[in-house]
């Protein structure tokens, strides 16, 4: 039996979290055995097909083309991993948006109790995941035939995208449902690296007063080349988009350095960034909870800081 | 239109959670509980539709112990019309859920569902999925934006990269996030009308739903501690320190 990897991608380009998901489905062969097969499911997507058979660790590309699985629609996607399944001992997919809608559909219609955002792998059934917005880890054994998981991107390497030389074998789709049609999307415009993946982070809370201030961040961002991302404050205040939110209901980041400005350091907000391997606060209240985790920690008004911190980086 | 909202009793989201000595789980003996903040998104959201004369009757729905008739009855303070509790002790899985939903559906027969995206205790974020794929009904999660048109659901879906718009058939599973609106809090003629309104209670065995765990705790344990670092005293000594202790400057 092998894993099927799910695979997220725009129709051009596959999403970086796949290969989070291929290091995830690699450890799991290690334990379980059988190959690593990805399924490309989409419309003129044969470049994707292509990108994702150079993926180091994947044995076979599954391409299935058609209108039908052009934008990712779990009502049309979810029969398709059902018709797979059954030759799979684990069908995966990393945590992001798209497998938190898609796999569950899928688990439901298999009669699986899927396993959410796992962090680690212990054994072929046995895994551990965060609860509590990571306030504990439950380590987990499941008893269904085939298993369905989403792992947690940030706790899993990213694989190598070139050295692989997969075959892809095209297969049938399984209909168009009809239940419900994609309409358009408003994608938020950035020239900056992707929150999930960026090497830096630096994120804004409610201390940041306004979304026009979180210029200030942009600046420094731009000099360290940060992805910016904020507190679930700051996106409840209507400071920033919500697709800028770092923590238990937002996204979870684990970069080489967080920089929190103006983040008091609600519970929900540290399950999404506690990982990071370095993380500076800055904020005027020395008790905010912020400074239990963070390795640097500057007590400031951060309106005098980051303008400071913005200079100092051109030295 | 009827509107269906399950909805889930959870440690309230103020509450540090703690876990046991023994590993077997999480503290939840004389610990504060309360509706999870999706749920009560999803309540609101529901209501607001009755309001609008969109909904005719909010049904509001949960599954587990005796005391979620606590969290039924918040429900019903903030307007839904009538309660169903499924009773049972057995901890119950998102699968088992969506199934007993589905029973539930199944005889009250809504036009939609709406449910909260995630519980904030297990953080699966499985449930409205899987009964809208038990059900064979469109779904849309994330929601921040829901307009009914007719026998459509416009939904605006909070993803990875921004917003995305979907056009749903009805009937139709809704996930809710945190944008779509802001709940109300219950005023205190609500809450004492609410305990007039109608709760039915009935177990899994009546709707003939094997609620089984499929998936076995094996252990429940503290996340590696994180070890609070040091305070600099100036954003020269913080610039110093990342460029040459850390070292990710």
């Amino acid at each position: 039996m092998s894993i099927l990897v799910v695979a997220e991608h725009d129709n051009a380009a596959l999403k970086p979290a796949v290969l989070n998901a291929v290091t995830a489905a690699v450890e799991l062969a290690g334990h379980a055995g059988g190959d690593v097969h990805l399924l490309v499911a989409g419309e003129n997507a044969g470049a994707v097909a292509e990108e994702a058979a150079k993926i180091a660790g994947v044995a076979k590309v599954l391409h299935s083309d058609g209108a039908e699985y052009a934008h990712g629609l779990a009502e049309n996607l979810a029969p398709l991993i059902v018709k797979l399944a059954s030759g799979y001992s684990h069908v995966i997919a990393a945590a992001t948006s798209f497998g938190k809608n898609v796999m569950p559909r899928a688990a439901a219609l298999l009669d699986v109790q899927q396993v959410s955002d796992i962090s680690a792998i212990e054994s072929a059934d046995t895994f551990v995941r965060p609860i509590y917005a990571g306030n504990a880890m439950a380590t987990v054994r499941s008893t269904d035939s085939v298993k369905l998981i989403t792992i947690r991107g940030t706790a899993f390497d990213a694989a190598a995208a070139e050295g692989g030389s997969a075959a892809v074998e095209n297969t049938d789709g399984a209909g168009d449902t009809g239940l419900s049609r994609f309409m358009g999307q408003e994608l938020t415009k950035s020239e900056r690296p992707e929150l999930t993946t960026a090497g830096i982070v630096i994120s804004g809370g409610r201390g940041m007063q306004s979304g026009d201030n979180f210029a200030m961040l942009e600046k420094v961002a731009d000099k360290l080349g940060a992805a910016i991302g904020a507190s679930r404050a700051a996106v409840d205040a209507g400071f920033v988009p919500n697709d800028y939110q770092v923590g238990q209901t937002g996204k979870v980041v684990a970069p080489d350095l967080y920089l929190a400005i103006g983040i008091s350091g609600a519970i929900q907000h540290l399950a999404g960034m506690k990982d990071s391997k370095v993380i500076v606060a800055i904020n005027k209240d020395e008790e905010a909870p912020i400074f239990q985790v963070a390795d640097y920690g500057l007590v400031a008004d951060l309106f005098q800081a980051v303008p400071e911190l913005e200079a100092a980086l051109d030295g | 239109m009827k509107v269906l909202v399950p909805i889930k009793r959870v440690i309230d989201a103020n509450v540090k959670v703690r876990v046991k000595a023994d590993e077997s789980g999480v503290e939840l003996t004389n610990v504060k509980m309360a509706m999870n903040p999706f749920c009560e998104i999803a309540v609101e959201e529901a209501v607001r539709l009755k309001e609008a004369g969109t909904a005719s009757e909010v049904i509001v729905v949960a599954a587990g112990i005796a005391q979620s008739q606590e969290t039924l009855r918040t429900g019903l303070a903030m307007g839904a019309d009538r309660a169903i509790l499924i009773q049972t002790d057995t901890p119950l899985e998102p699968l088992a859920v969506a199934k007993l939903l589905k029973a539930v559906v199944d005889k009250e027969e809504p036009g939609l569902l709406l449910l909260g995206k995630q519980a904030i205790d297990g953080d699966n974020n499985q449930t409205a999925q899987m009964v809208s794929a038990l059900l064979g009904w469109s779904q849309a999660t994330f929601a921040s934006k829901v307009a009914v048109d007719g026998d459509k659901l416009n939904v605006t879906r909070e993803v990875d990269g921004g917003l995305e718009n979907v056009n749903l058939n009805m009937p139709a599973v809704v996930s809710v996030d945190l944008r779509l609106n802001e709940p109300r809090y219950a005023s205190l003629p609500n809450i004492m009308k609410a305990k007039k309104k109608p709760l039915e209670t009935v177990t899994p065995e009546d709707l003939g739903v094997d609620v089984t765990p499929r998936v076995e705790t094996v252990k429940v344990s503290e996340p590696p501690a994180r070890q609070a670092g040091v305070k600099v005293a100036s954003v020269a000594e913080l610039v110093e320190k990342l460029k040459n202790e850390a070292k990710v400057i």
